[in-house]
C-alpha cells in the first residue's frame, strides 16, 4: 500500500490550504464572470473536500480523468492556478493554449488526462486509460471523477461493467452533489446512493461523507490500496452538495432554501477550520497566514491570466490532427 | 485490380477483402506490440488471431458500442493502438459521442497533448439483405466531423493496404467496409502492401468524362466505362479510396482534362461526398466544365431488406451509362 509519508499535522494543514485555494479560485472565476471579464464556468464550490481527499490518496504514478467541474481536481493535483485561470479566459498561456476554455482542461504532465465535458464522456474513456496501464505495465491506477448526473447515463453502466469484466484498475469517484445541471437528483433516480449500484456489477463500493476531508482521505486511501493491489475497479461515492448554481451566473432560485442552508452549515471548509482550531491543530495566526497566502496566489493568478495574450490566429486550425 | 504504385516484380495472392483485412491486422500486430483489437465477437470470429496474439490483445466485448469506442479512445491516447470492430455502420450511432466528441476533438481541445491512433471498422452497403438498421452508408457523417480520417476501399488490395495505413496513422481512422465486396476475391500484392491514406486511384483512364466514385460503385463505374467505350465515349474512373482527406488534386486534374464529372456513390445525395465533390469542382474547375456536374446516388430513404429493392438501391452500370450518354449529348 502506498501512502504519503508525511505526519498528520502537516497533512491536515495541507488539506485545509488546498481547500481554501480551490474556494478562492472558484470565487475569483465567478467574480471575473460577473464583471464580464470571463466566459461562464461550472464551479466546484462546496465539493472541495472530495477533490482534496481523493488527491491525498494518489501519487505521481496515477492518472486522473475529470469533467466540466474540474478546477478543484486540478488544483488539488497541484496544477498552477495561473494557467487554469488563463485557460478559462482562453489565453495562450493556459494549459491547453486557450483551446479548451474552462470545460475540458487536461494537464498531461500531472496525469490529468482526457478531460471531457459531455456528462459521462470521462466514464467512456477511463477503461481505455486503465487498459493501457494493464497492458503497458506499472503500478499506476486510473481515477475518474463524475457526478450523480453522469451515473444516470448509460455509459456509466457500460464503463463500470467493462472495468469489472476486464479487471481494470479504475477508481470510480462519484461526487454525488445532489444536482444534475438544473434538476435535483431526487427527480431522476429512486436510490439515494450511487454506491449501491456497484454490487450489481460485482464492484466493491463505499459511500463517504464528501464534506469531511479527513474521512474522504481515509476512504480514498483504502480504495486506492484496493485498486492498486487487486487491479480491480472500486466505486467510491463522496456524498456532498453543490453550493453554487450549475454554471456562472446562475442565481439558483430553484434550490430549496432550507436544503441549501442545511448544507451550508456543513460547509467542508468552515467545519474543517473550526475542527482544526478546536483541536489546536492550527492557531488562528497560522490560519490567517494561510488565507493571506491563498489570496496572494489567486490575485497573482488573476493578474497573470488577464495580462496573458490570446492565441494567435494561426492556432485556429492547429492540433486538429496529430 | 492493381494499383498504380505497385512494382511489376511483386507477386500476387488472390484473396477476399475479408481475408485481406485479417492479414493486414495480423501483420500489423506482429509488427507493433501496441496494436490490439477488440469488439463484438472479435476473439470468437478471429480465432487464428486470438491463438497467435493471446487474450490480452484480441478481446471480445459487451455489445456496447459506446464503451468499445470510448475504451479505444482512452487506450489510444495513452499508448496503445486499438483496432475496434463495431460490425455495422448504423451501430455507430451508439458510438458517436466517443468517436466524434472525444477521439475527433480532444487532440485540438487539449492543445495537442493527446493523439488518438485508433481504427474503427464498420460494415455497410447493400448485398446482404440486412435492412436499414444494419445498412446505412453514413460515411459522410464522419467526413463532416473534425479530427477524423475516413477510408472506404473497393478491392482486396486496397482493403489490406488502407487498413495497414490506418493502423499506422496517429489519428482516428474510420474504416468503412462495403458488405457487397467482402467476399469478392481479388489480387493482393504479397509482402508489406501499404496504400497511403488521402490518395485516390485512377483505375481507368479516359478523356471524355470523369466518373468519381468509391466502394462498390467503383465496379459499376468500371463496367459502365466498358459499355461507354463500345459507344465511342472514353470514361476515366477515379476510385477515391479515402473520403477524408479527399484527393482533390487527382479529381480536379481529371475533370480539367475531360470537362465532365459524374459523381457516383451508394450513400444518399444530401450533403454527401458527391455534394462536396460537386462544390470543389465548381469552385476550382468551373471553367473546364463542358456540361453540368451529375450526381448518381442511392435514394434518400432507409435501405430495404428485400433483395430486388436492395439491388436497386445503389446506382448500377446501366444508370451510369445512361447519365453519361445524356451528359455528353448536352
Amino acid at each position: 500500500m502506498t501512502t504519503f509519508e508525511v505526519s498528520v499535522e502537516p497533512r491536515v494543514a495541507q488539506s485545509l490550504e488546498a481547500m481554501l485555494l480551490i474556494r478562492a479560485f472558484e470565487e475569483q472565476s465567478a467574480a471575473l464572470n460577473a464583471a464580464g471579464k470571463s466566459p461562464s464556468m461550472c464551479t466546484s464550490v462546496g465539493q472541495e473536500a472530495s477533490a482534496v481527499g481523493v488527491m491525498n490518496a494518489l501519487d505521481e504514478r496515477d492518472q486522473i480523468l475529470t469533467n466540466h467541474r474540474s478546477a478543484g481536481h486540478l488544483l488539488a493535483r497541484g496544477a498552477d492556478p495561473r494557467r487554469i485561470l488563463a485557460e478559462i479566459l482562453g489565453k495562450s498561456t493556459g494549459y491547453c493554449g486557450g483551446k479548451s476554455g474552462s470545460l475540458h482542461i487536461s494537464v498531461k504532465e500531472l496525469g490529468v488526462v482526457l478531460t471531457s465535458t459531455i456528462v459521462g464522456g470521462e466514464l467512456s474513456l477511463a477503461p481505455g486509460v486503465a487498459l493501457s496501464r494493464q497492458m503497458l505495465g506499472g503500478e499506476g491506477i486510473v481515477v475518474v471523477f463524475f457526478g450523480d448526473g453522469a451515473a444516470t447515463e448509460g455509459i456509466f453502466h457500460e464503463s463500470i461493467n467493462l472495468a469489472a469484466v476486464w479487471n481494470l484498475p479504475v477508481l470510480y469517484v462519484c461526487e454525488n452533489n445532489q444536482w444534475q445541471a438544473f434538476v435535483h437528483r431526487k427527480e431522476t433516480m429512486l436510490a439515494d446512493h450511487i454506491s449501491t449500484w456497484g454490487a450489481s456489477y460485482g464492484v466493491k463500493s463505499q459511500t463517504v461523507d464528501g464534506n469531511d476531508v479527513d474521512a474522504v482521505t481515509a476512504a480514498a486511501k483504502d480504495a486506492v490500496a484496493y485498486v492498486r493491489g487487486t487491479r480491480k475497479p472500486f466505486l467510491l461515492e463522496t456524498y456532498t452538495y453543490r453550493l453554487r448554481g450549475h454554471m456562472e451566473p446562475d442565481p439558483a432560485s430553484y434550490v430549496d432554501p432550507a436544503e441549501l442552508q442545511s448544507w451550508k452549515e456543513r460547509d467542508p471548509i468552515a467545519t474543517y477550520e473550526q475542527r482544526l482550531l478546536d483541536e489546536h491543530a492550527i492557531t488562528p495566526a497560522e490560519l490567517d497566514a494561510m488565507k493571506s497566502r491563498v489570496r496572494a496566489r489567486i490575485e497573482d493568478a488573476a493578474q497573470f491570466a488577464m495580462e496573458s495574450p490570446y492565441p494567435s490566429f494561426e492556432e485556429l486550425t492547429t492540433n486538429v490532427y496529430a | 485490380m492493381s494499383t498504380h504504385e505497385e512494382n511489376a516484380m511483386t507477386t500476387m495472392t488472390t484473396m477476399t477483402p475479408e481475408a485481406a483485412m485479417a492479414e493486414a491486422l495480423a501483420e500489423e500486430m506482429r509488427r507493433d506490440a501496441t496494436v490490439i483489437t477488440f469488439g463484438e465477437g472479435v476473439a470468437t470470429k478471429g480465432y487464428a488471431l486470438a491463438q497467435e496474439f493471446g487474450a490480452q490483445r484480441v478481446r471480445n466485448t459487451p455489445l456496447a458500442e459506446g464503451i468499445i469506442a470510448g475504451t479505444a479512445a482512452g487506450a489510444a491516447a495513452t499508448g496503445l493502438r486499438p483496432v475496434i470492430d463495431l460490425l455495422f455502420a448504423p451501430f455507430l450511432t451508439f458510438a458517436m459521442e466517443e468517436i466524434v466528441n472525444s477521439a475527433g476533438k480532444l487532440s485540438y481541445i487539449s492543445g495537442g497533448q493527446f493523439s488518438f491512433p485508433m481504427v474503427t471498422i464498420a460494415r455497410t452497403g447493400s448485398g446482404w439483405a440486412v435492412g436499414a438498421q444494419h445498412n446505412q452508408n453514413n460515411e459522410a457523417w464522419f467526413v463532416h466531423s473534425p479530427g477524423l480520417k475516413v477510408v472506404m476501399p473497393s478491392n482486396a488490395a486496397d482493403f489490406k493496404g488502407l487498413l495497414k495505413s490506418a493502423i499506422r496513422d496517429d489519428n482516428p481512422v474510420m474504416f468503412f467496409a462495403d458488405i457487397g465486396l467482402l467476399h469478392t476475391p481479388g489480387e493482393v500484392p504479397s509482402g508489406d502492401h501499404v496504400v497511403p491514406i488521402g490518395k485516390a486511384s485512377v483505375v481507368r483512364e479516359g478523356v471524355d468524362v470523369t466518373l468519381v466514385t468509391y466502394g462498390k460503385t467503383v465496379h459499376s463505374c468500371v463496367a459502365a466505362a466498358s459499355t461507354l467505350e463500345e459507344n465511342g465515349i472514353s470514361a476515366e474512373v477515379i476510385d477515391l479510396r479515402s473520403l477524408k482527406p479527399l484527393d482533390e488534386a487527382t479529381v480536379l486534374a481529371s475533370v480539367r482534362k475531360t470537362g465532365r464529372a459524374v459523381l457516383v456513390h451508394e450513400a444518399a445525395a444530401p450533403c454527401g461526398v458527391g455534394a462536396e465533390l460537386a462544390a470543389i469542382i465548381a469552385e476550382k474547375a468551373f471553367s473546364s466544365l463542358r456540361a453540368p456536374v451529375v450526381r448518381l446516388t442511392g435514394p434518400d430513404a432507409p435501405s430495404p431488406a428485400s433483395f430486388p429493392l436492395e439491388a436497386a438501391f445503389a446506382p448500377g452500370a446501366d444508370a451510369i451509362v445512361e447519365a453519361v450518354v445524356k451528359q455528353v449529348a448536352n
